[in-house]
């Protein structure tokens, strides 16, 4: 009995680890999650674990996709956020009582100006002050920016509730149109040149942005037009009590979510505004998205399956953020390290395991399609070998399930 | 299928009807080719189809027009979707998603199509159309007749009963067409859907369609049998034309059943002087190029000399242009590899090859504004790539593929009057030389709103203003009818009589034939052929003019053909 039973679960297994693009969803979610533990926390060692997590997943998991190769640029970013932070407290002073480290010439101020002072004694509190706050909106943002290298921007917007459907395609149509203008833009001022034009001055801008309006312009009408032949637009007959309940509940509970949202990440607010203003709001919308979503007739193809590996993936994110968030309104010692007296950060081993869990997607989550160039490399090693799929499980071994959602 | 019931089109502002009290039926499975001028209304028949116009368009339609029993009147187009699938002209500008399976889909999600059935049909359709494997590609990387079947599959895969196509093959390259015109067809004959194409190069599709659809240009329209329609039509394809000369009847529709009757014809034309005796001395001579400036088939102007100050130069060289090792590329992709070319003044070049074979980017390099990496050019002792703008359009012109980007000012005359500056010229030198190319074009009018063929005109006037000794133009045809193209070709016969090198990147064989004297093939940044035309395109299987299919290389033209026999009968006359 128990050999079948393995060997299904091994199969099991290797389904699971199929190769495939996850639910953009899930990637949010769990970036979110870890995001929210970062707010949480101004323990350099707790954020700098929280960085080391989000890299490794991210580097353990991305395709070879443009947005997947921005991660850099939000790296670079947070690395921006700490440096600028620190210039600050350097440079306006800030706490004057504490650990000198060096004094800068200060600059005298009018009276008039009390409360700011520029340069002067430099303290090691202020400074560390500084780069704890830098540090945590670093590790934020950098969060988002793993979200944005692991999932495909555009699919997200295609799994939005069919409710948001028209502003999703709005978006969609109009990030197209960026590389369209960029494109129309090289070639008129080629064009340009064709006319002798010198490229300087504002005759030689109304010369480019002419002719690049008229043909966006040109363009955006015929797309319409090629919409509304491909059926573009058809809904069901509404009434317009029905509509107007959709929207309110729609509107309200989004407004509800924001708010909520900031009084879950800022600490000194109210509670009420916090977790019950959250909940609230998301059922108002999701009651909302429901309504507007029967009135539409629609269908996805291929919609992104939401499957184990996704709840593994949302799951580890969103559970670091709530233990944290938990850790946080019990005892706040570890997570918010005191400055005075000035001392080494503490973190105690609980807080790190916590943290860690938002690693496994690392090892857990269904490996990302084959690039294109390894499609290329493998399709070569098998007619060369001649032998195909011996190494059941490896990424290389189903070139065929990699054709979708690039 | 279709029923137009005396039917009549106003736009908003428009002096007369586009379309006037249209009568017309168009069967079930049958495959329709809508023929006319620029501006006799094709595009508003066709737009009537799916209800485009009039409530896309605005304007005033009167009369009804009804497609699988439904009235437009009470369907806009996106409520006729899964009848009527519209594929216009440029596919890239209709396409809403990234990739081909996505844009296969996106009808398919309007009509909330279950999604099992969907990726079945999505999968049926790339078989059907061959672009099985293009299917995860971005759609800006494919070439023309690629986007052109993912926009037909776009509108297929919702099971439309009829199809429309606006201008499908014009803008490919003769392989392309074919491919695109293979698809329309299978169809036409597996699916039993209607087919509704308009097209300019109506020799490409008349052999195929089962319905001619003429729209003589003043709002009326003429339905019936292709053979019987286009005996009295003004526009007719190079093979009608045959047979028109040769009095077949009935009148040939394809190369194939002309080649047929052409026995007596190709006897009668072996005892003519073949036209290629006027080029043999020449192209025996010399290893480029022909001199004679005035291609036969270029319906014959006068040509005036006086009006226009004439380029040629002093120097007496018998090279306009010298080009040798030109090197372009971007990035890993090499679009021209170690070219060498000489242009002579007096002459009409014809570039051609398949999309993506580096034509343009030669023209480009040669300009001097485009990029290149190695190589050398040489005009009247200078490389334009090293001189500034303004001096290298003294040396070379270039009306670039769509010339309108040259053209940003509100009025033709705004234009004329900003050309002149821009080239140091006397007031009035362009709009003389517009009067010249094209006359009788109102100054007053904003560019946008003149026809292609007055658009291009325009833009070469506006180019020539600068005097250049070597013109090229690039895909000048695209979107011309039968008689601009003619009038191109008599333009271009001017500009080489007056001394200039002419170039012309082109796919369209038949204007090459009746326009171009020496003919380059480009295949991937390669000159792989070189001579005059004749030989060239003669003989070629893809290239070959339509004439030429039939009768066999020397003979390009039905006015070879023409005046060969004239000089028969002259000579059996004494």
């Amino acid at each position: 009995m128990t050999a079948p039973a393995r060997s299904s679960l091994a199969d099991r297994w290797h389904a699971y680890l199929l190769p495939r693009s996850l639910h953009p969803g899930a990637w949010w979610l769990w970036a979110l999650g870890l995001a929210v533990a970062a707010s949480r926390t101004t323990n350099p060692w707790l954020l700098g674990l929280i960085l080391a997590v989000v890299c490794t997943v991210v580097y353990a998991r991305r395709g070879d996709a443009p947005w997947a190769l921005a991660f850099r640029l939000y790296v670079v970013v947070g690395v921006l956020v700490v440096v600028l932070r620190i210039a600050f407290r350097i440079v306006f002073g800030g706490g004057a009582v504490g650990h000198v480290l060096f004094t800068l010439p200060e600059i005298p101020l009018p009276d008039f100006v009390t409360g700011i002072r520029l340069f002067g004694p430099v303290t090691a509190e202020s400074l560390l002050i500084g780069f704890y706050d830098g540090l945590r909106l670093a590790t934020m943002i950098i969060c988002i920016g793993a979200a944005n290298a692991l999932a495909n921007p555009k699919r997200l917007l295609k799994s939005v509730p069919s409710a948001l459907y028209d502003v999703g395609s709005a978006v969609v149509v109009a990030l197209s149109v960026f590389p369209q203008l960029a494109e129309s833009v090289g070639r008129v001022r080629r064009a340009r040149r064709l006319r002798g034009a010198t490229g300087k001055g504002l005759g030689a801008l109304r010369g480019i942005v002419v002719p690049v309006l008229e043909d966006a312009l040109d363009r955006s009408l015929l797309l319409a037009s090629a919409m509304d032949s491909r059926g573009y637009g058809r809904t069901a007959q509404v009434t317009r009590g029905a509509r107007l309940l959709a929207g309110t509940c729609t509107i309200l509970g989004l407004v509800g979510v924001c708010v909520g949202v900031y009084g879950m990440l800022d600490g000194t607010t109210p509670r009420y505004l916090g977790l019950p203003l959250l909940v609230a709001g998301l059922l108002a919308a999701v009651a909302g998205f429901v309504v507007t979503g029967r009135q539409v007739r629609r269908t996805h193809y291929r919609p992104d399956p939401w499957l184990l590996g996704e709840t593994v993936v949302a799951c580890s994110g969103v559970l670091v953020g709530a233990l944290l968030y938990l850790a946080s309104t019990v005892d706040g010692a570890d997570l918010n390290p005191a400055l005075s007296p000035l001392h080494w950060p503490e973190v105690s081993l609980p807080l790190l395991a916590t943290v860690l869990i938002g690693a496994l997607p690392a090892v857990l989550a269904p490996p990302t399609p084959l690039t294109a160039e390894e499609i290329r490399s493998a399709g070569a090693r098998h007619t060369r070998s001649g032998s195909a799929g011996t190494t059941t499980g490896s990424r290389h071994e189903t070139p065929a399930t990699v054709e979708v959602g690039r | 299928m279709i029923r137009f019931e005396n039917v009549t089109v106003t736009y908003a502002g428009a002096a007369r009807p586009a379309l006037r009290e249209v009568d017309l039926v168009l069967p079930e499975g049958e495959l329709v080719l809508v023929v006319g001028r620029t501006g006799a209304g094709k595009s508003t028949l066709l737009r009537a189809i799916n209800g485009l116009v009039p409530h896309f368009t605005g304007g005033h339609l009167d009369g009804r027009v009804t497609v699988n029993g439904l009235d437009t009147r009470d369907h806009p187009p996106r409520d006729l979707a899964h009848v009527v699938g519209m594929v216009g002209q440029d596919p890239l500008a209709g396409f809403v998603t990234d990739t081909v399976e996505e844009e296969l889909a996106y009808g398919m999600e309007q009509l909330a199509v279950p999604p099992q059935v969907m990726r079945k049909r999505v999968e049926e359709t790339l078989d059907l159309l061959g672009i099985a494997e293009l299917r995860a590609r971005p759609l800006r990387t494919l070439s023309g007749g690629q986007q052109q079947r993912v926009a037909i599959g776009s509108v297929l895969t919702m099971g439309p009963r009829v199809i429309v196509l606006d201008e499908p093959t014009s803008a490919l390259d003769p392989t392309a067409a074919e491919d695109a015109l293979a698809a329309i067809t299978r169809l036409v004959h597996d699916l039993g859907v209607t087919v509704v194409v308009a097209e300019h190069r109506m020799e490409r599709v008349v052999q195929y369609a089962d319905r001619l659809v003429l729209l003589p240009g003043d709002g009326v329209v003429v339905s019936g049998d292709p053979a019987t329609v286009l005996a009295h039509s003004l526009v007719v394809p190079p093979v009608v034309e045959l047979g028109r000369e040769a009095g077949w009847s009935p009148l040939p529709l394809s190369v194939r059943d002309a080649r047929r009757r052409a026995t007596a014809l190709r006897a009668e034309l072996a005892l003519a002087t073949p036209p290629s005796a006027s080029y043999g001395e020449i192209s025996g001579d010399r290893a480029h190029g022909v001199a004679t400036p005035t291609p036969h088939g270029a319906p014959g102007a006068p040509i005036s000399r006086n009006t226009v100050r004439s380029v040629a130069t002093s120097s007496g060289s018998s090279v306009a242009l010298a080009a040798s090792k030109v090197v372009v590329r971007y990035g890993d992709v090499i679009a021209v590899r170690g070219v060498d070319l000489t242009l002579e003044p007096g002459t009409v070049t014809a570039l051609m090859g398949r999309n993506g074979s580096g034509k343009s980017s030669l023209l480009w390099a040669l300009q001097g504004s485009g990029p290149r990496q190695s190589g050398s050019v040489t005009v009247r002792g200078q490389d334009p790539g090293r001189l500034p703008a303004r001096e290298a359009r003294a040396l070379v012109g270039l009306v670039p593929q769509s010339a309108a980007d040259l053209l940003y000012l509100e009025t033709v005359e705004a234009e004329c009057a900003a050309a002149d500056t821009e080239s140091g010229s006397s007031a009035g030198t362009c709009r003389a030389l517009l009067d010249r190319i094209a006359p009788g074009i109102d100054g007053t009018r904003h560019p946008r709103d003149l026809s292609e063929g007055q658009r291009l005109s325009l833009v070469l006037a506006v180019q020539l203003v600068a005097a250049p000794e070597v013109l090229m133009l690039d895909e000048p045809t695209r979107g011309l009818d039968y008689r601009a193209k003619e009038e191109l070709a008599r333009i271009v016969a001017e500009l080489a009589a007056e001394g200039r090198a002419v170039v012309i990147a082109t796919h369209d064989v038949e204007f090459v034939a009746g326009a171009a004297g020496r003919v380059v093939v480009m295949a991937e940044g390669e000159i792989v052929a070189d001579g005059p035309s004749a030989e060239v395109i003669g003989a070629s299987p893809m290239f070959a003019p339509q004439v030429a299919k039939v009768l066999g290389p020397p003979w390009l033209t039905v006015a070879q053909v023409r005046a060969a026999r004239g000089g028969i009968l002259q000579e059996s006359r004494p």
